[in-house]
């Protein structure tokens, strides 16, 4: 699609060139990328997000050369992070807080790609490679925070490998025998902790090695655009560098700003007080909540009485990300000329929240201070989330008629640039 | 093979299946131990049976022990927890089957029946059950005389809201199951083996 405009000028350049061509293929790919001219604030978070991860890895790395996997001295070993390791407080917190914003940064680029339609021909396996590292990043966060081995880890952690219990009720013992595999024991314990943090290490780098087929996948068509048209020519795009190396750098350091304020002045905010509790087998906490990040699936799967249901809602709701690409039958791309589908966009957008709220709040709570049992708003809001994708999206894209799309890129920016 | 003109399997064809074939045996063979690494490890299997002094337990109060790494209810129920228990009829439990290890699978959840130990007679006072909750694993909170957990007098189940009555079993889904009975035993009036 775009030929190369590198030309290796010094001998050595040349040598290498013919042995291995690497600095050709990064003039290729991070430099000469021809960029739709038009991308906004929303197409910075792929960059944060590779931000996310190399953080992630780097600070991960770090603590666990002061860290240990065994179930007696994991809390302490903690501990002595936070209070006895140079920085180890700052790389803790980091590490900790890294996740939250990593999922931050997620959810905008996914919303983002709902809203311009990214994930339509010929971008389908972007979208999906995008589904798949979410999934790997949710279990990576799942297994990173049992490592603590506070209250709050042992609990998540037994609730959620006894998801796969719910198989029991397909097959009788199924389930069972795959969660006994899971803990490699009776219940959670030493061995699991010592597997998860194998896991745990591991993951981050099979998510980088999807975010490589993530960026080639992308490299192939090249990035979608508010526009949600197709780029006609060379009038129609910029190189990546230096136009959008700075614009992501720039939006970067906003980013960190909001990193840091957490980082350094409310560090503990996202997280839950009860896990600097060490892990008590015999008692569960009061209150069972995860990560901010995961409650709209914590919602989901409570909204449902039934154990087998609940969980395959839960797994459901992922799945259904898959089919999106499928799913919606409109010709259009971006929202921004389909009047009756951005509506709905919005309406998963806020139900998203609400089903997050229910999910932060105990099971018998009530919405606010009326008699409304709270989970009779999240199974409204379960259903909105199904519905969406299997009726809303694909009924939207038959029955409307999208506004009228520019001709070109070029034109489209060249018509709201004021005249001089 | 363009060159092969006839249907007739070739020397060729059969070295690279019976090749094929023994490199997935090969594979195979090797995953078995990678998979089966995960499984509990022979000193995990290794579980002991505890025995549990039962007089210094009072009326209507529920103790946790640990055993097989879980935790284990033991209650001395009240007259009326007992009365409770059973004046439920089969029809109103959501789980109709007793869980009790010493009796088979098809067993109706009684109170009799969950309460049964392995070998002789059962103790209307004495409920012993494992103290996980047979939705996603964790601990219900017992009713005391102080603050009652649910509507059942027995269990509630905080994570997700599953109830359990004074038998133990699940009258609040989401929990499939009532909770699980060991296999125990009364070695005298006030002591009894677990496992």
């Amino acid at each position: 699609m775009h030929g190369s405009r590198y030309t290796p000028n010094s001998g050595i350049e040349r040598w290498l060139d013919r042995r291995l061509p690497i600095i050709r293929f990064a003039q290729e790919h991070l430099s000469s990328y021809p960029t739709p001219r038009n991308l906004n604030i929303w197409y910075v978070f792929g960059g944060i997000l590779t931000f996310c991860l190399g953080v992630q890895i780097i600070t991960g790395i770090v603590l666990a050369m002061h860290y240990t996997p065994d179930s007696r001295l994991a809390f302490d070993s903690v501990e002595s992070i936070m209070r006895d390791v140079n920085s180890g407080w700052l790389l803790r917190y980091v590490h900790a807080n890294g996740a939250s914003m990593f999922f931050l940064a997620v959810y905008i680029h996914m919303f983002r790609g709902l809203y311009y339609g990214s994930y339509k021909e010929p971008r389908e396996i972007i979208w999906i490679l995008g589904v798949v590292l979410y999934i790997l990043m949710m279990a990576t966060a799942f297994l990173g925070y049992t490592l603590p081995w506070g209250q709050m880890s042992f609990w998540g952690a037994t609730v959620i490998t006894n998801f796969f219990s719910a198989f029991d009720s397909l097959i009788p013992g199924f389930g069972t025998a795959i969660v006994t595999w899971l803990w490699g024991g009776f219940g959670v314990d030493n061995a699991t902790l010592h597997r998860f943090f194998s896991l745990h290490y591991l993951l981050p780098f099979v998510i980088a090695a999807v975010v490589g087929l993530h960026i080639w996948a992308l490299h192939v068509p090249g990035n979608n655009n508010p526009l949600g048209i197709d780029v006609k020519g060379p009038q129609d795009t910029l190189p990546f560098h230096p136009y959008y190396t700075v614009k992501d750098l720039f939006y970067l350091s906003c980013f960190m700003i909001v990193f840091a304020y957490f980082v350094f002045f409310s560090p503990n905010t996202l997280g839950h007080s009860i896990n600097y509790a060490p892990a008590n087998p015999l008692q569960t906490p009061e209150d069972i909540v995860p990560e901010w990040y995961f409650l709209p699936f914590y919602a989901i799967l409570r909204s449902i009485p039934d154990k087998l249901m609940g969980v395959l809602a839960l797994f459901g709701s992922l799945i259904v990300l898959v089919l999106v690409p499928w799913l919606d039958t409109s010709r259009v791309r971006s929202c921004r000329f389909r009047p009756l589908y951005k509506q709905f966009f919005w309406i998963l957008l806020v139900d998203c929240v609400i089903l997050g709220y229910c999910g932060s709040k105990p099971v018998d709570a009530m919405l606010l201070s009326t008699p409304v049992p709270l989970v009779w708003i999240a199974r409204i809001g379960t259903a909105y989330y199904f519905l969406h994708f299997l009726i809303v999206m694909p009924i939207a894209g038959l029955i409307e008629t999208p506004k009228p799309i520019p001709d070109s890129i070029a034109k489209s920016v060249l018509a709201t640039t004021p005249a001089e | 093979m363009a060159h092969s003109q006839t249907a007739e399997p070739t020397r060729r064809d059969f070295l690279f299946i019976a090749s094929a074939a023994m490199g997935a045996v090969g594979a195979g063979s090797v995953l078995v131990p990678l998979v089966n690494q995960m499984n509990p490890a022979a000193d995990v299997l290794a579980l002991a049976s505890i025995e549990i002094d039962l007089a210094p337990i009072q009326t209507g109060q529920s103790v946790t022990f640990t055993w097989r790494s879980h935790p284990l209810f033991v209650r001395r129920r009240t007259p009326e927890e007992i009365s409770a228990a059973r004046a439920v009829q089969p029809g109103q439990f959501l789980d109709p089957f007793a869980r009790n290890a010493s009796l088979p699978e098809n067993t109706p959840a009684t109170d009799e029946n969950r309460l049964r130990p392995t070998s002789g007679e059962a103790k209307p006072e004495w409920l012993v059950l494992v103290g996980v909750c047979t939705h996603l694993g964790c601990t219900p909170e017992a009713s005391t005389a102080q603050s009652v957990q649910g509507e059942f007098g027995g269990w509630l189940c905080h994570c997700h809201g599953s109830q359990y009555d004074t038998s133990g079993r699940v009258r609040v889904g989401p929990a499939p199951r009532n909770l699980d009975v060991p296999e125990y035993v009364f070695l005298s009036d006030t002591r009894i083996k677990v496992g």
